[in-house]
């Protein structure tokens, strides 16, 4: 590090001074509240000889499990970027009588105990429940599948991006969109060229939020699945049947396959957006 | 944007941070104002359906130890799912009694860590089982499925809901009662294995545990019978009312034997060793076996046994270890990864 007339050129770093404290310090906490806990995770799973870890991690129903918690998340996490984006732009956009209290109501899923969500969705969904009984009557189910599945995890991922998209919508200013359209753009020419690349990094961070939170829910999953092995069981309910039978490795080595997965597809998610923005920049 | 807007923030601050001062000062006056003096304190780790039963003995046995020694005697309670409870004591949660579901649980206890001894069952009489209980069939009212015993389970368009055995204790004894009930049928272990499968192909959804599988029951209205603990269908039958379920006892059932024992490490620490043997021998007096019966467990004193014949049925019953030779066995061969069990619900 040069520095010239007190101030770094090192290019990424900016203006401020302090980079090292401030690195260092970063580190440090990253490293006491999520790294060293999660390391135990690795240390407990090395319990297992390779042979074991492989046979109990990739087994058929471990496989199924990971399907479901992994692509059900994906879909869950789309569907609640998609319904997020829309009660943000109602939320931000139009006043109404009751605004405030809607508002309030977008966080009571964060706040309420996972089991309470699950045995409410469960009641509701449940051939004999209010939305269950006319679905089943048709022929769909949605408790006790897979789609049961999705329904709990879209309940607790959708708070997280309407709280990323609503402020960044709040400082999207409407000139810009008015801009816009006096040069001749189009409604929907004004949605995809220009409101939406404005919302694109927080739309892509609450996605990141809600899947990694429904990859990792368990408390109101369990009740709505029905827990059929091979077909509605979560990778989650894997562990907990390990630790049932005091399998402490067997359950860490599930455990760190599901951290390196999510690892990588939040990794995937956040390269995907520094990405477009570079294109953006460039 | 006006300059009003930027303000607000700043208020907001000062609002969030005075509630959070106020919030402290209730927690810190809370936590300073001095505790009302217990001269003895036990923890008692119990599993879920426990928790009324013991919350009547607590009172009666520290009322007689009062009594008896003078001091104040302050019992609390832990429940959670059986193996869950377990864990925490493993985990290194002090507990000087543990009161749990099944006898495999206390073993891994011991085996894990070893805070209490190999032999512990043998410590107290029948097993350290101080109340039993059996697996019940609770049906809907006026048995519409016509079910009377274990084969009638396997008829097709009947569904049957038990919890998951991998995640519940209290499932384990379901699954080993209709093992026992096949095996007493005349068929062999292989004979025995295709009726527990044909059994479970009737189960629609396997929640994680007991309550679970009450709620779907009970709640959504699934299935037509439900496997459960003789105590939990009674308690389900007297607080939904009789009107809405029938048990129907089968003709041969299983000897569920939820243990006690003191966990030797700990009453050892605190010094508590004494009252925490007394606590539990107080399950085995006529009082502790009334209060037990109270709350629909099955007493072992035959005399207060016959005093509530009108509520536990006569039923032949088998143990665990006469028939399969004890829980870690049974754990081994029929629970663990890879094990019967999971041979039998892997997709078909």
């Amino acid at each position: 590090m040069r520095a010239i007339m007190g101030r770094s050129v090192r290019a990424g770093a900016g203006p401020l001074p302090g980079f090292g404290p401030a690195l260092g310090l970063t580190l440090t906490w990253l490293s006491l509240i999520v790294l060293i806990p999660l390391a135990a995770v690795f240390v407990r799973a090395s319990g297992l000889g390779a042979d074991e870890i492989l046979a109990k991690t990739f087994s058929d129903r471990a496989l199924a499990a990971y399907r479901l918690s992994f692509g059900g998340a994906l879909i869950a996490a789309a569907v609640s970027s998609l319904a997020g984006l829309l009660i943000a732009w109602v939320l931000v956009r139009y006043d109404f009588p009751g605004r405030r209290l809607a508002d309030a109501v977008v966080d009571l899923p964060f706040a309420l105990p996972t089991a309470v969500a699950g045995i409410a969705l469960t009641a509701l969904t449940a051939p004999n429940g209010l939305i269950g009984a006319p679905l089943a009557a048709v022929g769909i189910r949605i408790a006790f599948t897979p789609v049961g599945v999705i329904v709990a995890m879209v309940f607790i991922g959708l708070p997280f991006v309407v709280r990323t998209v609503q402020p960044v919508l709040e400082d999207l200013d409407r000139e810009v969109e008015e801009a816009a359209a006096s040069l001749g753009a189009g409604r929907r020419q004004i949605l995809w060229r220009v409101i939406l690349p404005a919302l694109a990094p927080g739309l892509s961070a609450g996605f990141a939020l809600a899947f990694a939170r429904a990859v990792g829910e368990y408390g109101s999953v369990i009740f709505i699945a029905g827990n059929m092995p091979g077909v509605s069981e979560i990778a989650p309910l894997l562990i907990v049947i390990s630790l049932e039978q005091y399998d402490y490795a067997g359950a860490s080595a599930i455990a760190a396959v599901m951290l390196i997965a999510s690892f990588i597809l939040l990794l995937i998610v956040n390269g995907l957006d520094a990405r477009r923005r570079r294109a953006m920049e460039g | 944007m006006t300059r009003n807007h930027d303000i607000r923030p700043a208020r907001h601050l000062r609002y969030i941070a005075s509630a959070a001062l106020i919030a402290a000062t209730i927690l810190a006056s809370s936590v300073i104002a001095p505790a009302k003096a217990a001269d003895v304190e036990l923890l008692n780790v119990s599993y879920d359906p426990t928790r009324e039963l013991y919350k009547d003995v607590n009172r009666a046995f520290a009322a007689k130890w009062q009594a008896e020694t003078g001091d104040t005697l302050t019992i609390r309670q832990s429940h959670g799912g059986s193996g869950k409870q377990a864990r925490s004591v493993i985990d290194g949660l002090e507990a000087d009694v543990v009161t749990l579901a099944l006898a495999y649980d206390i073993d891994a206890i011991a085996d894990n860590g070893g805070a209490l001894r190999q032999d512990w069952q043998t410590a107290l009489p029948d097993n350290s089982a101080p109340y039993t209980s059996t697996i019940v069939l609770l049906v809907r009212k006026g048995n519409p499925k016509g079910i009377k015993d274990w084969d009638d389970l396997l008829k097709p368009g009947v569904q049957v809901i038990t919890p998951n055995p991998k995640t519940s204790g209290g499932a384990r004894w379901n699954y080993l009662a209709a093992w026992g009930y096949a095996l007493d049928q005349g068929r062999d272990a292989a004979g025995a294995r295709d009726f527990v499968k044909a059994l479970f192909a009737n189960v629609p959804v396997l929640d994680s545990g007991a309550r679970g599988s009450t709620t779907t029951f009970v709640q959504r209205g699934i299935g037509d019978v439900l496997l459960a603990w003789e105590n939990e269908a009674l308690l389900a039958v007297n607080e939904l009312g009789p009107d809405a379920f029938d048990i129907v006892v089968p003709s041969l059932s299983i000897l569920a034997e939820p243990p006690v024992a003191v966990v030797d490490r700990f009453v050892d620490a605190h010094g508590t060793r004494k009252v925490a043997e007394a606590y539990l021998n107080f399950l085995y007096t006529v009082e502790g076996q009334e209060l037990a019966a109270k709350h629909f467990y099955r007493p072992r004193n035959a005399e207060v046994a016959a005093r509530h014949a009108a509520t536990f049925p006569e039923v032949k019953l088998f143990t665990i270890d006469a028939v399969f030779g004890g829980w870690r066995k049974v754990q081994a061969e029929h629970f663990n990864d890879g094990g019967i069990f999971d041979q039998i619900v892997a997709k078909k």
